[in-house]
């Protein structure tokens, strides 16, 4: 017998998994209309790969992962695309979120599909990528992408495979009866899984409540390296970490994977998805769901097609609408409410708890926390619950997360034990979130920071270029007017000012006035020069035609050729000085207002003067000011028609000053209603 | 000597407390070259915690010239993008009571972005001034855009656009930005918070 | 219809704060019994008048808070404290000194710092310390045992409360008053010179502290706390008082039986360190938490100015408890280092 370690904490909710396992695994049929979420795991959702009104057949891809932690989705039976919209999800939030909508057609067609059923000839890589195909993401409630876990890095040594068929949370069965009605596929799946990884040991982890699956996976893997390891009943052991230290008395580095110690641990769920995929070549289109609660006659377990409605595996467990007034994907424990029973069923539903009031009663208000530490016994990470709760509520969340908020798992233990009725779980959520949003707001904070620097720091270095150049055109004056000065006693010294002149030019340049200038110059002298080009060839022209020359063809392509090189010259002249007004216009502004501050300063003379004005006169206000503008709108348009503008610039111009009138009139009657 | 403060006990107390004075004053002053920690200047400090959004509804040009300001002792309640919640930070930095946002300086709300109705932006670059952080693309006669993630939602760039084509959105909350809010002790039957001020409140 | 949504978990166990309360009146019963067995029905009295004023208290400050009644007053939080002071004052104690204590500790303890789980020191130790500071006389003449002195009955206990005027008990010092007024004698002199001595720690007193060590085994067995704090007073207790007890002098301080057994110690380490509000958090705080405790109540009881020190203990290592929950901060899961030490 292997030994088995124990984890801090811990509790012993009422099971409640007898009323889910009596009957068989019953399959849900197709309904008419599936719906599927384009993000049915954790990560980027998958892209659709299909369009409306589409014929798919079953099995066929209609959406493509996004990215590495990414996993495709496939057509569950054939049909046809009816929709790509936002549907109602199941989700805490009730947000919608895109789906894939497919009528089915009833025929159940596959599309062409093949598996490797001598795994071990295959390359691992194409293994993996298999099983990224095959759209496989955590069964066991969480949806991690399988591929993505199973993709270890070859440095690092695995050496523990560990299948998780836990199932701690009460009411839950599908993991149970997956074991009593195909150990042997799990153990199959375990064995490719491990092909995968190379690890030391395959270790199947199972809590003892549940003698049938263990009985039947220790038939399943007699001669085989897989070990089934039984440990005590305790919530909540299915928990990757807790397994973990179950199992091999580990514990993952807080914000590390398991793999840091050398385990990669899969649910069993997933190992039979992998078998599918990779023997039959099937992908994930179906799971196994638990139906259950008082709100249901009768409770079991379905084969059901991904995207099914929840209200339709109700309806065929029994469903007793009065007798239910929340629905819970998942367990007790860590399951969410879901905003209606419309909802399709994912990868991740591995539970539909439909609970009547006497099972699961609404909670009653939250008593003070009276510190009495049964959440501190309880918690499997070994936390101060009550100090964590203590920190959200007072919002110190730096506090928080010096008390290892962040590795609270959010197994509800703590609440479940907690004498006050206190919802820790929720503040939990909330800190983390509020952390997770400060923390993005401090580097937003910290990114626009480092923008308004360099957009100050260019701001200076450009007034100091502009200072400098002046400086410089100035010095450039003074030299030429003392030359010209000296000149008037001095015979002309043609070089001596040539040198000057480029002496100026330098340092000009040296000044920081940068390329424009010289760039301006240069392109000047270009048309000049091919100008003067164009002039000497035409008049050559002109001549060789007076005097019927021989070379009238040649010279004539030599004058055109001029042209066009000058039309060019000049064309990039155009372009530069047009690029260049508006830069300078941009810079010459700058000195004596930086709009920016401009801006704030008009802002907050405006802001200061709202200060104590009482409502009419702030309408009021606000009237004269769109007034204003609306007078500015149409003096700039009178304007630009009167300078002849573009077109466009007049239409938009005219649009704005309509749209100043509406606003105008929507002042007006803000006004009168105020006043 | 001896005799003279023997005689006076006043002395004897003089004695005693300068001597104490120069002894601790010395070992205050090496401990204080000793143990110099080479701190982060209080403006910096200050700067950090302040939104950069570069708004100046403060008044000031910018974040960092409010953050100096508030180390020369302003107010440190006239940042409406920071909320209550920055001005708590602030006042747990400095050491001061925190009060209420200056409603003066604007109101606390969510944060938005700036975005340019392209069909209807003619290319003036007025906003591109205005804007503090260059978040916003364009050339003369070209049409502008806003990068999202570069604005922090100043709004200045609205009042300089000649032809009004620049919206304020607000962040809708989406899937992704969803989150479980701490639960609203007010909301519940019975309150459960033992401030009196929301009992108050609850009274009102 | 529209579906609830509520945050997980969807269950809930069957502790409440209700009967965490409950549980603790309960195993103050079979020391209650004793007490009156040995010292007449004093000890009964100052119960139920305690935990009329407490109620009445409770109610005042929670409609001037404006606090809705039956939901707070369901708590049963002020019966406790009304239960724990009543049996902590000697008995046949007079009304107003009751009256005093509750209301020290339900209105100055309790609800100026706003209420259940928020005071940071134990109710009713503060109402106990008010009174042993003001009224130190009435605070420490406790009644003489069954066996010892007459006993009063019911009549005259109810008389001794309300009209102290016309009672006259017969009291006498306790066993470790007796102990802290003599310490050049042996103990075997004390024990034959005082009649109030029983076989270990004196008459009535040790067989109470027993019934409450059984009380409070039964809370234990509960899991209505954890063994840690009480169990960490009582050995530090014993240990000192092994350490610097020399076998028979009294100025030696006392066997560390005596100690155990004697005044509040069982009480005090079931009832009192045990009061979570006001103690430290974690397990390994609450070892530190309780062994300080012990370790005060014996200084206290040797060498400070009071022959009973498990409420000044109490009291100072409230002010205490944030302070060790900082540096006792258990390694959370998947963390090598203790989490609040580099602090």
């Amino acid at each position: 017998m292997r030994q088995v370690y124990g984890f801090h904490g811990g509790i012993h909710p009422p099971e409640n998994k007898h009323q889910s396992v009596a009957a068989p695994i019953a399959s849900a049929g197709i309904p008419d209309e599936l719906v599927l979420p384009l993000s049915q795991h954790i990560g980027a959702p998958a892209i659709p790969a299909v369009e409306v009104g589409q014929r798919v057949l079953k099995g066929q891809l209609i959406a493509e992962p996004a990215g590495f932690v990414s996993v495709p989705l496939h057509a569950p039976t054939s049909g046809s695309i009816t929709a790509i919209e936002d549907r109602q999800i199941a989700h805490p939030s009730g947000h919608s979120a895109r789906c894939i909508v497919i009528a089915a057609d009833g025929k159940d067609q596959w599309v062409d599909h093949q598996g490797a059923a001598d795994y071990k000839t295959v390359d691992r890589g194409e293994l993996l990528s298999m099983i990224r195909n095959a759209g496989i993401a955590g069964m066991g409630g969480a949806g991690f992408p399988t591929a993505v876990k199973l993709a270890v890095k070859p440095d690092i040594k695995i050496e523990t495979l560990i299948i998780n068929g836990t199932e701690c949370e009460p009411y839950i069965t599908a993991d149970d009866i997956l074991m009593r009605e195909q150990a042997d596929k799990i153990v199959e799946g375990a064995q490719i899984l491990a092909h995968l990884v190379q690890p030391d040991e395959i270790l199947i982890g199972v809590e003892d409540n549940k003698p049938e699956g263990i009985a039947a996976l220790q038939a399943a893997a007699e001669g085989t390296a897989v070990e089934i390891v039984v440990f005590p009943t305790k919530y909540p052991s299915g928990g990757e970490k807790q397994l973990i230290e179950i199992l091999t008395g580990k514990q993952v580095p807080s914000g590390g994977l398991p793999a840091a110690v050398g385990i990669v641990c899969q649910n069993v769920g997933s190992a039979v998805a992998v078998r599918d995929a990779i023997i039959d070549g099937r992908p994930l289109i179906s799971r196994v769901t638990t139906v259950t609660g008082e709100g249901v006659s009768e409770p079991r377990n379905y084969e059901v097609l991904l995207g099914t409605s929840m209200a339709h595996l109700l309806t065929l467990a029994g469903y007793q609408h009065e007798n239910n007034k929340r629905l819970i994907m998942g367990g007790p424990m860590m399951g969410f409410t879901v905003p209606d029973a419309h909802v399709p069923i994912v990868k991740t539903t591995n539970c539909i708890l439909a609970p009547s009031e006497t099972e699961l009663p609404t909670p009653p208000p939250a008593q003070a926390c009276i510190r009495c530490g049964m959440c501190a016994e309880a918690c499997p990470a070994n936390l101060l619950p009550q100090q964590l709760f203590w920190f959200s509520q007072g919002k110190e969340f730096e506090k928080a997360e010096q008390h290892n908020l962040f590795d609270c798992i959010e197994c509800g233990a703590c609440s479940f034990v907690c004498p006050s009725n206190i919802p820790l779980v929720q503040y939990y959520r909330a800190a983390k979130a509020e952390v997770v949003q400060m923390r993005k707001d401090a580097e937003k904070s910290e990114h626009s920071r480092i923008r308004f620097e360099a957009r100050q720091a260019r701001l200076e270095r450009e007034d100091a270029e502009k200072e400098a150049k002046r400086a410089a055109r100035k010095k450039a004056a003074e030299e030429k007017a003392r030359l010209a000065a000296e000149q008037g006693n001095a015979d002309e010294d043609p070089i001596q000012a040539a040198i000057e002149r480029a002496k100026a030019k330098k340092a000009a340049q040296a000044m920081g006035e940068g390329t424009s200038e010289s760039e301006k110059e240069k392109l000047e002298k270009a048309v000049a020069t091919t100008r003067k080009r164009l002039d000497t060839a035409t008049a050559k022209l002109e001549t060789a035609k007076q005097e019927g020359s021989d070379f009238i063809g040649a010279l004539q392509t030599g004058v055109d050729k001029t042209r066009a090189k000058l039309d060019s010259a000049e064309k990039s002249l155009q372009e530069y000085q047009q690029a260049n007004d508006s830069a300078d216009n941009q810079a010459d502004e700058q000195p004596t207002a930086d709009a920016a501050q401009e801006a704030i300063k008009k802002a907050m003379a405006a802001r200061a003067a709202d200060a104590d004005k009482s409502p009419e006169d702030k309408a009021r206000e606000a009237l004269q000011k769109l007034e204003a503008r609306l007078q500015k709108s149409e003096a700039r348009l009178t304007e630009s028609k009167a300078a002849g503008e573009e077109e466009k610039i007049i239409t938009a111009l005219e649009a704005t000053v309509e749209r100043m009138k509406e606003k105008v009139a929507q002042a007006q009657a803000k006004e009168t209603e105020t006043s | 000597m001896y005799e003279l403060i023997a005689q006076y006990p006043l002395f004897a107390a003089l004695f005693a407390l300068v001597g104490l004075g120069l002894i601790f004053g010395a070992l205050l002053g090496y401990a204080a070259v000793r143990f110099k920690t080479e701190g982060n200047p209080i403006v910096d400090q200050i700067n950090e915690i302040l939104p950069q959004t570069q708004c100046g509804q403060c008044g000031h040009p910018g974040c960092r010239p409010y953050a100096e300001a508030i180390a020369d002792g302003e107010a440190i309640n006239r940042c409406p993008p920071g909320g209550q919640a920055g001005v708590q930070a602030l006042a747990d930095l400095l050491d001061v009571e925190a009060i209420p946002l200056d409603e003066e300086h604007g109101e606390e709300s969510v944060t938005q972005v700036a975005y340019i109705r392209e069909d209807e932006c003619i290319g003036c670059t007025k906003c591109i001034q205005a804007c503090p952080v260059d978040a916003i693309l364009g050339a003369a006669k070209h049409m502008h855009t806003v990068i999202a993630s570069e604005c922090t939602g100043c709004d200045l760039c609205v009042e300089p656009c000649p032809v009004d084509c620049i919206d304020m959105i607000s962040e809708e909350e989406s899937l992704q930005t969803w989150s479980w809010q701490l639960p609203d002790p007010v909301s519940r039957e019975v309150d459960i918070i033992a401030t009196d001020a929301s009992a108050t409140e609850e009274a009102a | 219809m529209a579906l609830m949504r509520i945050t997980s978990p969807h269950t809930h166990g069957p502790m409440s704060t209700r009967r965490v309360m409950q549980n603790v009146l309960l195993a103050t019963v079979p020391g209650v019994v004793v007490l009156t067995h040995f010292f007449g029905f004093g000890t009964l009295v100052n119960i139920i008048w305690a935990s009329i004023l407490a109620i009445a208290f409770e109610a005042l400050a929670l409609s001037l808070r404006k606090r809705p009644l039956a939901f707070y007053l369901g708590d049963y939080s002020a019966l406790v404290t009304a239960v724990l002071l009543g049996i902590a004052l000697p008995p046949y104690s007079p009304w107003w000194l009751i009256a005093v204590g509750i209301a020290s500790a339900i209105l100055m303890a309790k609800h100026l710092y706003g209420g259940l789980g928020y005071n940071p020191f134990n109710p009713a130790m503060v109402g106990y310390v008010v009174l042993l500071i003001s009224f130190p006389v009435q605070m420490t003449s406790w009644a003489a045992p069954r066996g010892v002195g007459e006993l009063p009955g019911l009549l005259q206990a109810l008389q001794a409360c309300f009209t102290p005027a016309h009672f006259d008990a017969v009291t006498m010092a306790t066993p470790l008053d007796v102990l802290k007024q003599n310490s050049s004698l042996l103990m075997d002199d004390l024990w034959q010179q005082n009649a109030q001595f029983g076989r270990w720690a004196g008459i009535g007193w040790e067989w109470a502290s027993l019934a409450f060590l059984a009380g409070g085994l039964w809370l234990l067995y509960q899991r209505i706390f954890t063994w840690h704090a009480p169990v960490a007073m009582l050995m530090v207790l014993a240990l000192m008082a092994a350490l610097f007890y020399d076998g028979g002098s009294s100025g030696s301080g006392g066997s560390p039986l005596f100690h155990l057994l004697s005044g509040a110690t069982m009480f005090g380490a079931f009832f009192i360190v045990t009061d979570p509000v006001s103690s430290a958090v974690s397990t390994r705080g609450r070892l530190v938490y309780g062994a300080l405790i012990g370790l005060l109540t014996y200084l206290i009881r040797v060498y400070g100015n009071y022959p009973d020190a498990v409420a000044f203990a109490v009291l100072i290592m409230n002010f205490a408890a944030p302070f060790i929950d900082q540096y006792t901060q258990p390694r959370t899961y998947g963390h090598a280092k203790r989490g609040g030490e580099s602090e």
